[in-house]
């Protein structure tokens, strides 16, 4: 349409003025703040100095790189975790138990992470529910220590985490046609290549979403590092974290955010370029 | 492999082990919370002394009961406020925005877009941050060029409600929008034929069909709002909202009392999850 | 006779494509006009046009006089009756019919009062509460025409509406179409790409191809004596030959088979004969029949409609004769020879 109605105004100055203020400017004030440094005189100036002391602080680039690394590694262990349960649930067992069993997947999402966290706190604890348990059934003599280790972070990351990858894969599993896994079988194929071959290439657009919402979570997450988390499970938010509100280093804090959204937008770009899909279909 | 083709007894009594572990592992935390909520003892964990309810309604030295502690209580409401002005913020401008990108063409769409989605991929403390320099940066502004200062531009309570707005607007429109696809563009063009104006169209005809979506989505930013943790914490100010309130809590000074209000999320959660589920299937 | 709408020179392009290509028209007010033509052949595009969803690229387009330019759709005196109908699934039969009346801000006992009218007029009363949904596919067809009759557009445009319905309702609707716009008198421009549906209702008929229009005329002269090749293979079931030759008023078609035909003033590429324009075993004192000896290849039983499949025994071409009502025929059998005739004027050539 050459003439725009006003309508159509009405629907872009809102959403308009959402983006710019709360997007677009925000990120782009944290950018200008992260380059920033305050002289002895109280003069702000132009400086690479936020990012050197990242690089030449060993704690910060290794927390850096292991924030990174984990967040794969959780993101890779929820879809091993979760699409066995995906799969049971749309293929295996009848429409009349799925809806149940599928409602209480989404529980723990609408509980909220700290409560759960809470949760795996009080379970995982010396005198917590699971040592108390093994040491009454004689497995073990003395509590094992599980929590404020990279046992217990990785437990709470992975249980905050992985409930929103099972619902792409189940809209996906849904859509495919029970026909072509009978097919396949029908035409001689082993379990392995049914797999293989028809269903995870299939469900590729929701594994992917649904790894990208997790690594989103599990990389930008700062309860479960930092309620479960130990001393040696030191995760990036938490420096960032430590930077605005303990040391008040806004400008350092500026530039270690820019950083990690630098380090989680490349690591999903890169998925998608891998999976050839696109941003918007995560969204769906 | 699926419910219609044969399966070796290993492999379903197997899968089905499975399943019941990773279902033990999903409500094991909730469980455990739920259970010590009325455990008559001073510390979070086991042993369990006996049921009581102290810690939801004692006022006594060593026990101040959830019903009785006046700041817990206040975070609670101050989370409900935040919850409800969010959701209803991020209904309206995520369906116009939906409206926008679905049924408007124009220049810079996909830019906007994409920008509309960001949210999805930038870590929740990175967008606490980047509004937190944001605001406080307009705030020094203002103050300096006309003298003004606006409580809400440094960490506050609407601050918190701006923040968290910035990305529950992304999942209304993404929910919203996934039903806005299933709508038949044929009823607007007879509602135009029919002399209705575009806003009339909409008003009358887009939005009754879409009223079911507004309202999930609704209730999923309300949700959303009610247990973020990761961006609140940043723009939080002297009002704390209900998991800022428990992380402090959790890290410094913890006491059953945080079971007890677990308890309260956990089953109010659960309880309108399955009200709903009923009433759902009753429909169909 | 006044146009109620008047195309001029009407093109539509999207990108290089000519959708609509420099298309002529004027319908007369209180007609039944249809525009017939396959899919892809730009009557939806051109149908988009006179309701405004669609921008004209080129040329002139008129509703009773006024330009129609830059006007959208919810102001110009037209109303659309969609293929999906488009009824509104949220609001009842009485609101789905008020909707349109309710825009304009009328005053609500006047509202009423013609969503009244109008059902009555439908035969539609006392279903005034009922959910759209709930209806019957020939209820919900009243409903949407009612809904768009109710404004008392100048035209009806009517997108291919019978196309969902099942073939026994469709019959019925098609009468019916046809007794409720003699009645009201709007003018219907019904687009379809099913022949029989314009036929049977349409005073004028266009047949649509590729962006423009064949031929304009009313059913039977359509069918009597289409203009173009096109016309004459979409319109009914014709059987289409090549033309090799054309020496001294002799047709040689492709395969060999030799007709009289004089009088051509061209030179003919396609020959179209109607299977009904047969004579079979003619007797002899007819005058400019043209004789061609077949063999029965196939019967093909369709009651009423039934038909022979022949092979001519001259060139081995395909025919399809239709047989007569009566049982005269019924014995034949395949392999039997039999003589067919037909007028030279029904063997229809054209240039390409």
């Amino acid at each position: 349409m050459k003439n725009r109605s006003s309508t159509f105004y009405l629907l872009l100055i809102p959403v308009l003025l959402w983006l710019v203020v709360l997007i677009v400017t925000p990120h782009l004030d944290m950018m200008f703040r992260s380059f920033r440094l305050e002289t002895d005189e109280g003069n702000m100036i132009f400086s690479m100095n936020n990012y050197l002391t990242f690089f030449k602080d060993k704690i910060y680039w290794l927390t850096f790189v292991k924030t990174a690394l984990y967040s794969i590694f959780v993101t890779f262990l929820a879809f091993v975790v979760t699409f066995p349960v995906a799969f049971y649930l749309t293929k295996v067992i009848g429409k009349k138990y799925s809806g149940f069993m599928t409602l209480l997947l989404l529980i723990p999402i609408w509980i909220g992470e700290l409560v759960t966290v809470y949760g795996w706190m009080i379970l995982l604890r010396d005198n917590g529910v699971i040592n108390n348990f093994l040491m009454k059934i004689g497995v073990i003599n003395s509590p094992i220590e599980m929590l404020f280790t990279n046992f217990s972070m990785t437990i709470g990351l992975l249980y905050m985490s992985m409930l929103f990858m099972i619902v792409p894969m189940m809209s996906a599993l849904d859509s495919l046609d029970d026909s072509l896994i009978e097919a396949a079988s029908d035409l001689g194929a082993s379990k392995w290549t049914i797999f293989r071959q028809i269903i995870i290439p299939y469900t590729t657009p929701g594994i992917v979403s649904g790894g990208i919402i997790v690594f989103m979570l599990v990389i930008g997450d700062y309860v479960a590092p930092n309620i479960l988390g130990g001393k040696s499970s030191l995760w990036f938010t938490e420096q960032i974290y430590n930077k605005f509100l303990s040391s008040f280093n806004w400008n350092e804090g500026a530039a270690f955010g820019f950083l990690l959204l630098l380090l989680s937008s490349t690591i999903v770009w890169i998925a998608l370029k891998l999976t050839g899909q696109k941003l918007e279909r995560v969204g769906s | 492999m699926i419910r219609t083709l044969p399966r070796s007894p290993l492999y379903r009594t197997g899968y089905l082990i499975y399943i019941i572990l990773f279902y033990i592992f999903l409500v094991m935390p909730l469980i455990t919370i739920c259970v010590l909520a009325f455990n008559d003892s001073n510390f979070i964990a086991l042993p369990w002394k006996g049921f009581s309810l102290d810690w939801f309604f004692a006022n006594t030295n060593d026990r101040l009961g959830l019903f009785k502690d006046p700041d817990l209580l206040l975070s609670v409401w101050t989370s409900l406020k935040t919850g409800f002005l969010v959701a209803f913020f991020s209904t309206i401008v995520g369906t116009i925005a939906a409206l926008l990108f679905e049924q408007e063409n124009f220049r810079l769409k996909g830019l906007l877009y994409f920008l509309a989605l960001a949210p999805l991929v930038i870590p929740g403390v990175v967008l606490g941050i980047s509004i937190l320099l944001s605001a406080t940066n307009s705030g020094i502004y203002l103050e300096e060029t006309f003298g003004i200062s606006f409580e809400f531009l440094g960490p506050s309570f609407w601050l918190v409600v701006i923040g968290q707005f910035s990305f529950c607007s992304t999942f209304v429109m993404l929910l919203v929008g996934a039903r806005l696809k299933k709508f038949d563009p044929v009823l607007e063009e007879a509602g135009l034929s029919l002399r209705a104006t575009r806003l009339e169209v909409i008003w009358l005809i887009t939005i009754p069909f879409l009223r079911p979506a507004i309202i999930g989505a609704f209730v999923v930013a309300f949700l959303i709002s009610f247990s973020n943790f990761n961006t609140t914490i940043f723009l939080v100010g002297s009002d704390p909202t209900l998991p800022v309130d428990l992380y402090s809590r959790i890290k410094f000074s913890s006491t059953p009392v945080l079971n007890a209000v677990s308890f309260m999320i956990v089953s109010f959660i659960t309880l309108s999850a399955m009200v709903n589920f009923v009433i759902s299937r009753n429909k169909e | 006779m006044s146009y109620v709408l008047e195309i001029k020179n009407v093109t539509k392009k999207f990108g290089d494509f000519k959708a609509v290509d420099s298309v002529s028209f004027n319908v007369e007010d209180g007609g039944f006009f249809s525009i017939l033509g396959g899919s892809g052949c730009g009557k939806t595009t051109l149908l988009r046009m006179i309701s405004g969803f669609e921008e004209v690229t080129k040329g002139e387009l008129l509703i009773r006089g006024e330009s129609m330019e830059g006007i959208p759709p919810e102001k110009r005196p037209v109303n659309i009756v969609f293929q999906s109908l488009a009824l509104f699934p949220m609001m009842n039969v009485e609101k789905n019919v008020a909707f349109g009346l309710q825009r304009q801000r009328l005053p609500k006992n006047e509202v009423n009062t013609r969503v009244a009218e109008m059902l009555e007029r439908v035969d539609l009363t006392g279903f005034e509460k009922q959910k759209v949904t709930e209806l019957s596919g020939g209820q919900r067809q009243r409903v949407a025409i009612a809904r768009s009759l109710v404004l008392q557009p100048s035209i009806l445009l009517l997108d291919e509406p019978l196309g969902a319905l099942d073939r026994k309702l469709r019959e019925h609707m098609k009468v019916e179409l046809k007794v409720l716009q003699k009645e009201i008198g709007t003018t219907f421009i019904y687009i379809t790409h099913d022949q029989s549906e314009a036929l049977v209702m349409s005073d004028r008929v266009a047949v649509m191809n590729e962006g423009r229009f064949e031929q304009i005329d009313t059913p039977k002269n359509l069918y009597r004596n289409p203009e173009t090749s096109f016309v004459a293979g979409f319109v009914g079931e014709s059987n289409e030959f090549d033309v090799a030759d054309y020496v001294d008023g002799v047709l040689t078609t492709k395969h060999g088979c030799k007709l009289n035909k004089p009088g051509l003033d061209f030179q003919p590429r396609k020959l179209f004969m109607r299977p009904e324009a047969f004579i079979l075993n003619p007797t002899e004192d007819l005058d400019d029949i043209e004789l061609i000896n077949m063999r029965v290849k196939n019967i093909l039983f369709d009651g009423s409609n039934t038909k022979i499949s022949a092979t001519i025994k001259q060139s081995q071409d395909e025919v399809l004769i239709s047989l007569p009502q009566n049982a005269q025929f019924e014995d034949l059998q395949e392999g039997d020879d039999i003589q067919a005739g037909i007028h030279r004027d029904d063997l229809k050539c054209y240039r390409n």
